[in-house]
């Protein structure tokens, strides 16, 4: 089953009056269970084909399909989209609310849908990433960069995503932690079955996390490659 | 001056904060007219230790030392007008983010030249001339053209080259580069190590290349110090590291993906085993 379906579409970036074609004319397909790669250079628009995917940015022209469902340009997610596509950000210092513990900020979506076992959830997400359950009350700048990026995951876990966007989620982390979180997405992946998107500038990551990936340049696809 | 281990000498360096944490916890080691890379994860203290070789850390930091010699003058109780007098002439450095660490309102040229007009007192055309030369050397287009423009009209690798620019315009003996490729793009990362490593051997002065990716930096250095949680627990020649014993320097060279490790988990680093390890081997 294809998760994702995109047929010659193109993004911009509207500021104003003005409009700012960053994708051009990109087709693709994402099956379901697949790690899909997206790698380029800074500035190849990569990150915002992925943030179109995520809803994010709804100045888009051609077709995209996502979990069977079309898409209407120009509007944002609805309904069930809204839970079952959810993302990871690459800054992990920025991604969470300096202010509230982590307990507030992950269980107001939660709260939102009318969850009732919100800190049972809560703890079995930090069992499920490999964190001490006695962190759920810390502030976000209490805890390190490669813990903040697990914080992050369980954040977009919460809801039960089929699809799980990822944009450049090692990136601002060291070597040796970055191999603690790939090993933790490879897990999930397993675990849960996600269907995972994500953005890399770094090829060595895409290479051994990815089963489907695609190379992107001034806004094109320019490689498509499959590993078996 | 070019005697072999004159450039850096530090024995049982500790850094501090007043209520007695300790963040670098007693290191030794010595350096001359080498490339020496630091290696550690963030918060192992490698950063700090570079920052107390340029005078550069906080009030509220206590820094102790048996011995702490910088070519060859004791630095530990030099005052701020000592070190404005070393810094940027003798010893200079290269910071992570040029998006951070070049003035937003002062164009490239005035930037590059403020380190001449601070050091020597050169007329205006051989300072502007001077100039120019380090930006071609770093291997910038058009440098005149350059000069006049502003730190946010250049891309991040463009960026560190005039970073690069202003530390080595004075000839510095030693340059300590602080993870100078974490904010850069992957395909432009081996270009700038690549320059400012052969720009450091042109020179003959040492280096110290600070970083967290020790595959990298491996090819670019001939000794690796390696630190974790402010202990010196490994040092080792570049060309060992295939074959290092100490277990966090296994991890460290072996921790990076690659498409021959596909659907095999990524060697992760046991803290508890490491713990134990350099408990032991300070006590």
């Amino acid at each position: 089953m294809n998760l994702i379906e995109l047929n010659q579409v193109s993004i911009s970036h509207v500021q104003g009056s003005e409009r700012n074609t960053v994708v051009h004319d990109v087709s693709l397909t994402v099956k379901a269970g697949e790690c899909f790669g997206l790698v380029g250079p800074s500035g190849c628009g990569k990150s915002t084909l992925l943030w179109a995917l995520a809803g994010l940015n709804p100045n888009w022209s051609g077709s995209i399909n996502m979990l069977g469902q079309p898409l209407t340009a120009g509007k944002v997610f609805s309904g069930d989209l809204r839970r079952r596509v959810q993302m990871v950000f690459q800054d992990p210092y920025a991604s969470l609310h300096p202010k509230h513990r982590l307990r507030r900020a992950l269980s107001e979506p939660l709260k939102l849908l009318g969850y009732q076992d919100i800190d049972d959830r809560l703890s079995e997400g930090f069992k499920q990433v490999g964190l001490a359950e006695n962190m759920i009350d810390r502030y976000p700048h209490q805890l390190s960069g490669g813990q903040r990026q697990r914080v992050a995951i369980i954040r977009a876990l919460l809801l039960e995503p089929k699809l799980l966007l990822l944009d450049e989620p090692t990136s601002a982390l060291d070597m040796s932690v970055q191999a603690e979180i790939l090993n933790l997405l490879n897990d999930l992946k397993e675990k849960r079955d996600l269907t995972m998107v994500m953005v890399s500038h770094d090829p060595e990551v895409v290479d051994y996390m990815c089963d489907h990936a695609v190379t992107m340049k001034a806004g094109r696809i320019d490689t498509e490659k499959f590993y078996n | 001056m070019t005697n072999n281990s004159s450039l850096v000498r530090v024995k049982n360096l500790k850094i501090g904060l007043e209520d007695g944490t300790e963040l670098v916890k007693g290191i030794n080691f010595s350096m001359g007219h080498e490339r020496v890379a630091l290696v550690g994860e963030s918060g192992s203290g490698k950063s700090l230790t570079a920052r107390s070789l340029m005078g550069l850390l906080p009030g509220s930091l206590l820094v102790q030392a048996n011995q702490f010699e910088l070519l060859g003058e004791t630095v530990l109780s030099y005052s701020q007008r000592q070190w404005n007098k070393l810094r940027g002439k003798q010893v200079a450095m290269v910071l992570q983010d040029p998006k951070y660490a070049l003035n937003p309102t002062q164009n490239i040229g005035r930037q590059v030249a403020e380190s001449l007009v601070l050091h020597q007192s050169l007329a205006k055309k051989i300072r502007i001339e001077k100039v120019e030369y380090m930006l071609d050397a770093v291997g910038l287009p058009n440098p005149a053209q350059l000069c006049k423009m502003y730190p946010h009209q250049l891309s991040g690798g463009m960026g560190q080259r005039v970073m690069l620019a202003m530390a080595l315009i004075n000839d510095p003996q030693f340059l300590i580069a602080d993870e100078p490729t974490s904010a850069l793009d992957h395909a432009v990362r081996d270009q700038v190590l690549e320059l400012i490593s052969s720009l450091v051997e042109e020179r003959n002065m040492g280096l110290l290349l600070i970083s967290h990716d020790l595959q990298q930096v491996a090819d670019h250095c001939e000794r690796v110090l390696v630190m974790y949680q402010g202990q010196l627990i490994d040092q080792l020649a570049a060309s060992e590291l295939s074959n290092a014993s100490h277990p966090y320097t296994k991890t460290l060279w072996s921790c990076r993906p690659n498409i021959d490790k596909r659907g095999e988990a990524l060697p992760i680093l046991d803290r508890k085993q490491i713990a134990s390890l350099t408990g032991g081997a300070v006590r």
